[in-house]
């Protein structure tokens, strides 16, 4: 069994970092609650426009929040294809180039379908 | 390894030989099943479009089968005796790698036997068929129904190997199903039809794990295969392997413990209880102890279970019959006990076969007959069962009287009637069977006699003689010709057969090759003269003495009186349901319900209970989830955490 | 803590060499999954640019035939597969791998993938089916359930034509996910299936709060067996240094990395066996992995849950096989007894706790978290002849569940009105039509394992394969729990055909030609498949390699490295 020591120990470290980080921050933290402080947003500002029932934001926001990741993401893979780009030769531009056209496409659809239009 | 066809093990001629000289008609065997087959499917696909002529093509077809199967008799009374067992490929049902699985049958004379009885009887009751539902707007399903039977029927009987066999096996209790629920509108129809599935199921699961255990041990379901190789097993498997048989052959043909859904299938239409519940389907279990009589014989408690199970089920059956008031029930009960012969006789050994499948035989015959009477009186009295509103029906049905009384006399067994040569050659292999337990089976065939000969007897006085007990808008008349004739075939069979078939041991050396028959005393002399043949008439003349005080002579009250306690149990068929109830079904739903519970509670709770723990260290996540996706997330930890446990925890 | 060793060079940790020379890449293989994957693409394009009225015939038009043309492919591919020979050398026969040994095409994947794109295409028609103008997904689902901009979106004949460029990235998904030779690739494929599902699942038309707590569930869920898949591929890596489906099963022959002092690092193979486990057994619904199942089979669509229980069960039990009986196929002794309780866990519970459902999607969950249970014994038996009978299993079963699936759309509650959920709803349609109940019979037959049903013939090979593998225990469990099926198949049939209806009965939707045909094949696959399985069992299957060829040289498992 000693050999599951450093996974019983990584599980440990795991396990630990979640309760003390909560603990520490129940214990140490300051407990002063007010109106402005429960809000959705502690810098106060209410998600418009109100949803009708309460707790829905409108789905603009997710759109925005996707488009961001999508470019997030296609810059993430652009990074390492530039660091080699001359190594990787036709092959890797041809590849990045279909990349860059597929996001493009899904980023056409959005833009297309008012996704971009904020009413 | 070919699975179901197994080519080591030969059958006793070399099958190339053989099917040579079976030439076409052999080779074709499968249009025997196609035929019916064929039939149904048109029917059912064809929808209303073939309610014209639809039952006319249903009758044909099996008919065409009967002459098929006439060819093949004729074809194998050609060959030598010991050729006579030709095993028919029909096509490679599945192949996969080592694993062949052929779709074949086995023409020999006890398959042969049946597949007669099944297309012959079958084809009378369709032809009846056609004036008893001439009414019915369904009457096109029904005979769709009815040629489903017979093709599974002759799967079941043909088949040359224990999984074809099952097929049938289900096919006839599908067909079965479907019948006894036929009329749906009645409720008590479709609660019979259930029941008779239900306890089809215990018995079919026996024969399933038989077939298993047959599978694993011999690495074979071929008959030959199996049967040929009996001498290298254990006692202890060909045991388990026979009674598991013996379970399903219970179930299928209605034999104690599993007896109680033959009574109510009598909601089904009259044809259907003569062909299926009375000829030829509940006659399946008998056939299958025949067949691998083999491994009964290799394994000595197994056969003496089916002997006493016949036996006790032939008492039963009987007792039961002499108490119903219902004229189908009452048969039905006839029907068990006739069974109940035919399995002790299987149960005896080779020296019980021929004379289970000769009674078998005679019994379709006079028992169809029977019931189809049954069927005329019920059809000239609107729909009557209640024997108690009969009476005094001889002068209104003369035919039917005529026929009815025939098949009476002979399942009595009056001397020389077809029931007589059968039954008492039954009776004749119980005392041969030797020792103190030939004493005991014996007496209980004798005592059975004695009450087939009273219950019978009792049919017939309150139906046929005696007063009027008519409802009032009750106008009995004579059934047309469609009935009428069948019924007349049915009895000349009730009357003659048995002797063509017993005298001079021509049923039993035909059956030898099939069915490793020995010899046994049955000889006229001796059966005249023999002290058990002289009680067996002295039983019936009692029997009937006994039937004609009670119901003859004296008036029969026209609704049921009270009885003691041996007439309310044997009304109440022995408490069979009771039993049933109180041991499989409550004891099921509790566990069924157990389960549950242990799936809500427990595990629900394991989850809800550790989830408790956890709640308040994880309040600040709980909004993020929602409903029951928590106790989900937590199941699939505590899953991955058992899997992880049972991977890493050596044993 | 146990110290690493540092005498290990760092090249015993085999880490992959990138290389700068361009992957050579079999375009042909990998064409069937190209096709659709363009026809995805093309199908944004379509949304983006072509007007709304028009869309829908052409995202049919382009989703059928890109379906068909990735089907015509692979046809051709198993065409071009050199018959199995004696004599022949096992890699000849065994298939090809390609784009760095990332994706294996062989028999197995060949077989999956025809299943896989002809299950889609028959879900694809469900999917187009409408009725009075009226689909099974939602008009607008961005809308609040019940709110007056839903009606008026219903009112204007809305509709999401996205469903098709969904659907083709889901089967992407499906087609690379048995396929996939490596962990990682097997991971993309894994979440390309698994996403647009989730979105598929919450766009059902009615009961749209249902559909859409379904969505959610099955996202946090499936993200859930994500992690723990994705933690297992790290701790396998560790293990082999690989990720790549061969060069696991020899680091395990071998014995593994020496990574711990005086010893191997078998703990990070057990737990990461377990961990990719759990992401498996989550997709193909195994107890205790199972809990998603029936709400989400509920709340989806119809023709959705076709899709998911025939196309990804079949996807999903793919990637366990390779992954199982390939990756780890010499660790078989460390899973085995982790899957026997996993299967009979699963067949028993499964099949215990359907007997008492109303809801007919839910009872045919809980029958397919069953039918896994069955398949997965063929898993536990390890042999080219378990994965034979798995495949053909998988196949039939696709076909017999999207035929019972089809059923369900057509059976209402009254005329307009929603699917008849309940099933004493469906007390009564033997009579009004006994047609469409005889299909549904003969699936629940097939189900329930009657012979001469695709279903008997399934079962037959994956209990013969594990029987044959030592498994009896396992496969008398699985024989028991057939029997608690078959009871509650057979009550269905019961209801249909012998109980009185309540009030007027079920009303039923005059099958379209679409759904018609889709029935028709469902019946026509599960009869031909009963009665005559031959030429797949024989042609199709990956066949047993001849014991004749030289020991410890052939593929055992029937998958190409």
């Amino acid at each position: 069994m000693e050999l599951y020591g450093p996974i019983f120990v990584l599980g440990g470290i795991g396990a630990a970092f979640v309760v003390v980080s909560m603990v520490v921050g129940a214990i140490a933290g300051p407990k002063r609650y007010n109106r402005a402080k429960l809000q959705a947003y502690e810098c106060g500002i209410e998600p418009t426009p109100q949803p009708a029932g309460g707790g829905r934001f409108t789905i603009k926001y997710y759109l925005t929040a996707m488009l961001f990741i999508v470019f997030d993401i296609e810059i993430i893979f652009l990074y390492p294809w530039a660091v080699h780009f001359d190594a990787l030769g036709v092959f890797g531009l041809v590849a990045m180039l279909l990349f860059l056209v597929n996001v493009s496409i899904a980023y056409a659809y959005e833009w297309r379908r008012g996704g971009l239009e904020w009413a | 390894m070919a699975v179901f066809a197994d080519t080591d093990v030969h059958l006793a001629a070399p099958p190339t030989a053989a099917t040579e000289a079976g030439g076409a008609i052999l080779t074709n065997s499968w249009l025997l099943i196609a035929l019916p087959l064929v039939g149904a499917a048109i029917l059912l696909l064809g929808g209303r479009r073939t309610d014209g002529w639809g039952h006319w093509l249903a009758v044909l077809l099996p008919l065409g089968s009967f002459a098929w199967a006439v060819l093949t008799l004729v074809e194998l009374l050609g060959m030598a005796p010991e050729d006579r067992g030709v095993p028919v490929t029909v096509y490679t049902w599945f192949a996969a790698g080592d694993l062949t699985a052929d779709v074949g049958l086995l023409i020999d004379p006890l398959s042969i036997t049946f597949a007669l009885l099944i297309t012959g009887v079958g084809s009378l009751i369709h032809i009846y068929s056609v004036g008893y539902m001439e009414h019915d707007p369904d009457r096109r399903r029904f005979f769709a129904y009815l040629n489903l039977f017979v093709a599974a029927m002759l799967v079941l009987v043909l088949a040359d190997n224990f999984v074809l066999l099952f097929l049938g096996w289900e096919g006839v209790g599908l067909a079965s199903y479907l019948l006894i629920g036929f009329w749906q509108h009645k409720p008590s129809a479709a609660v019979a039809a259930k029941k008779a599935f239900l306890i089809n199921r215990v018995g079919d699961l026996g024969l399933l794990i038989a077939i298993m255990i047959m599978f694993t041990t011999f690495g074979t379901v071929a008959f030959s295969g199996v049967l040929g190789a009996t001498g290298e097993v254990g006692q202890g498997v060909l045991t388990a392997v026979g009674l598991l048989i013996l379970l399903g052959a219970c179930g299928k043909s209605a034999q104690l413990p599993l007896q109680a859904w033959l009574l109510d299938a009598m909601e089904g239409p009259t044809p259907v209880s003569a062909l299926i519940h009375a000829a030829t389907m509940v006659t399946a279990g008998v056939y299958l102890i025949v067949r691998v009589g083999p491994i009964f014989e290799a394994a000595p408690a197994a056969q003496l279970t089916v002997a006493i199970v016949g036996a006790a089920t032939l008492l039963a059956g009987a007792v039961i019959g002499c108490a119903k008031d219902d004229i189908k029930k009452a048969l039905a009960g006839s029907t068990m006990s006739q069974i109940g012969y035919m399995t002790l006789a299987a149960g005896l050994g080779p020296i019980g076969y021929a004379a289970a499948i000769a009674h078998l035989v005679t019994h379709g015959f006079f028992k169809a007959g029977l019931f189809l009477g049954a069927g005329s009186v019920m059809h000239g009295m609107n729909d009557e069962v209640d024997m108690r509103r009969f009476g005094g029906l001889r002068r209104a049905m003369p035919t039917t009287f005529a026929t009815f009384g025939l098949g009476y006399l002979s399942i009595i067994g009056v001397p020389f009637l077809s029931g007589w040569w059968t039954k008492e050659g039954i009776i004749a292999a119980s005392f041969d069977y030797g020792g103190l337990t030939g004493q005991l089976l014996g007496t209980a065939a004798l005592l059975g006699a004695g009450l087939t000969a009273f219950y019978m007897s009792r049919i017939m006085f309150m139906t046929f003689f005696g007063e009027k007990r008519w409802a009032e808008d009750a106008h009995p008349h004579e059934s047309p010709a469609s009935m009428t004739i069948p019924m007349i075939v049915l009895a000349v069979g009730s009357v003659a057969l048995g002797a063509v078939l017993v005298f001079g041991y021509r049923f039993a050396e035909f059956l030898s090759p099939a069915i490793h028959h020995h010899e046994h005393e049955f000889d006229l002399a001796h059966m005249l003269t023999a002290p058990y043949s002289l009680a067996a008439v002295g039983v019936l003349v009692v029997g009937v003495v006994i039937a004609w005080l009670r119901y003859g002579r004296s008036a029969v009250a026209e609704t049921t009186p009270k009885g003691n306690f041996v007439t309310v149990a044997a009304r109440n068929e022995l408490y069979g349901n009771t039993i049933n109830e109180e041991l499989f079904m409550r004891p099921g739903q509790a566990l069924t319900r157990a389960m549950v519970v242990v799936e809500d509670r427990v595990v629900d709770g394991v989850v809800n209970g550790v989830g408790t723990g956890t709640r308040d260290s994880s309040l600040g996540l709980r909004g993020l989830q929602t409903g029951f996706a928590r106790t989900y997330a937590l199941t699939m930890l505590f899953g991955a955490a058992i899997v992880v446990a049972i991977l890493v925890v050596r044993f | 803590m146990i110290p690493l060793t540092d005498s290990v060079p760092a090249a015993a940790i085999a880490s992959p060499v990138i290389t700068e020379e361009p992957p050579s890449i079999d375009y042909a293989v990998l064409s069937p999954m190209l096709v659709v994957f363009a026809a995805g693409v093309v199908a944004v394009l379509i949304e983006a640019f072509a007007p709304a009225a028009r869309r829908h015939s052409i995202q049919l038009g382009l989703a059928l035939a890109s379906v068909l043309g990735a089907f015509v492919l692979t046809v051709l591919q198993v065409g071009a597969m050199p018959d199995a020979e004696a004599g022949m050398a096992p890699e000849e026969v065994a298939g090809v791998t390609t784009a760095m040994n990332s994706v294996a095409i062989d028999r197995p994947t060949l077989f999956l993938q025809g299943t896989i794109l002809v299950l889609s295409f028959i879900s694809l028609l469900l999917v187009a089916e409408r009725r009075s103008g009226e689909s099974a997904f939602a008009a607008q689902a961005a809308t609040v359930p019940g709110s007056e901009e839903e009606r008026s979106h219903v009112l204007a004949g809305s509709r999401h034509t996205e469903v098709y460029p969904l659907v083709l990235f889901a089967l992407l998904g499906m087609l690379l996910f048995p396929a996939a030779n490596d962990f990682l690739t097997m991971f993309v494929a894994l979440e390309v299936m698994s996403l647009p599902l989730y979105l598929l699942c919450g766009l059902a038309r009615r009961r749209r709060l249902f559909s859409q707590e379904a969505a959610v569930k099955y996202f946090l869920l499936g993200a859930f067996s994500s992690a723990f898949f994705l933690f297992g591929i790290a701790l396998v890596y560790g293990y082999a240094g690989s990720v790549n489906f061969a060069d696991i099963h020899e680091a395990i022959e071998t014995g593994g990395s020496t990574l711990f002092v005086g010893g191997t690092a078998t703990p990070l193979l057990l737990v990461g066996i377990a961990m990719i486990a759990v992401g498996l057994l989550f997709k193909v619904g195994a107890v205790p992995f199972h809990n998603w199942k029936p709400d989400v089979y509920q709340g989806a669509p119809t023709p959705i849950t076709a899709l998911m229980a025939s196309g990804v069960l079949v996807a999903a039990f793919g990637a366990m096989l390779r992954v199982f009986l390939m990756a780890f196929g010499a660790a078989v002794a460390d899973w085995r007894p982790m899957l026997w309780v996993v299967a009979i866990l699963t067949m028993v519970l499964a099949a215990v706790v359907a007997v008492t459902q109303r809801d007919i999607k839910r009872l045919l969950a809980y029958s397919s978290v069953v039918h896994a249970g069955f398949v997965l014994t063929a898993v536990v038996a390890a042999t080219p002849e378990g994965l034979a009978g798995a495949l053909f299993y998988l196949a039939a079963y696709g076909f017999t569940t999207i035929g019972a699936f089809a059923v369900i759309t057509l059976v209402r509650t009254h005329e307009n009105g929603p699917e008849a959920a309940d099933i004493s709803q469906w007390a009564g349609l033997g009579r009004t039509s006994p047609l469409l109940a005889g299909a549904l019979a003969l699936f629940l037959l097939a189900f329930a394992g009657i012979p001469l049903t695709s279903g008997f013939i399934g079962k037959f090979a994956v209990f013969q394969a594990a029987v044959a593998a030592g498994a009896t225990p396992l496969v008398v469990v699985g024989v028991l729990a057939s029997a608690v099926t078959a009871f509650f198949y057979v009550r269905i049939i019961v209801l249909m055909y012998f109980a009185e209806p309540e009030g007027a009965g079920p009303s039923v939707i005059r099958a379209g030609t679409l759904t018609g045909s889709v029935i028709g094949l469902g019946v026509a696959a599960t009869l031909l498949l009963g009665v005559y399985p031959t030429p797949v069992l024989d042609t199709l299957l990956p066949q047993p390699v001849e014991a004749a060829l030289e020991p410890g040289m052939a593929t055992e498992d029937g998958f190409t490295r």
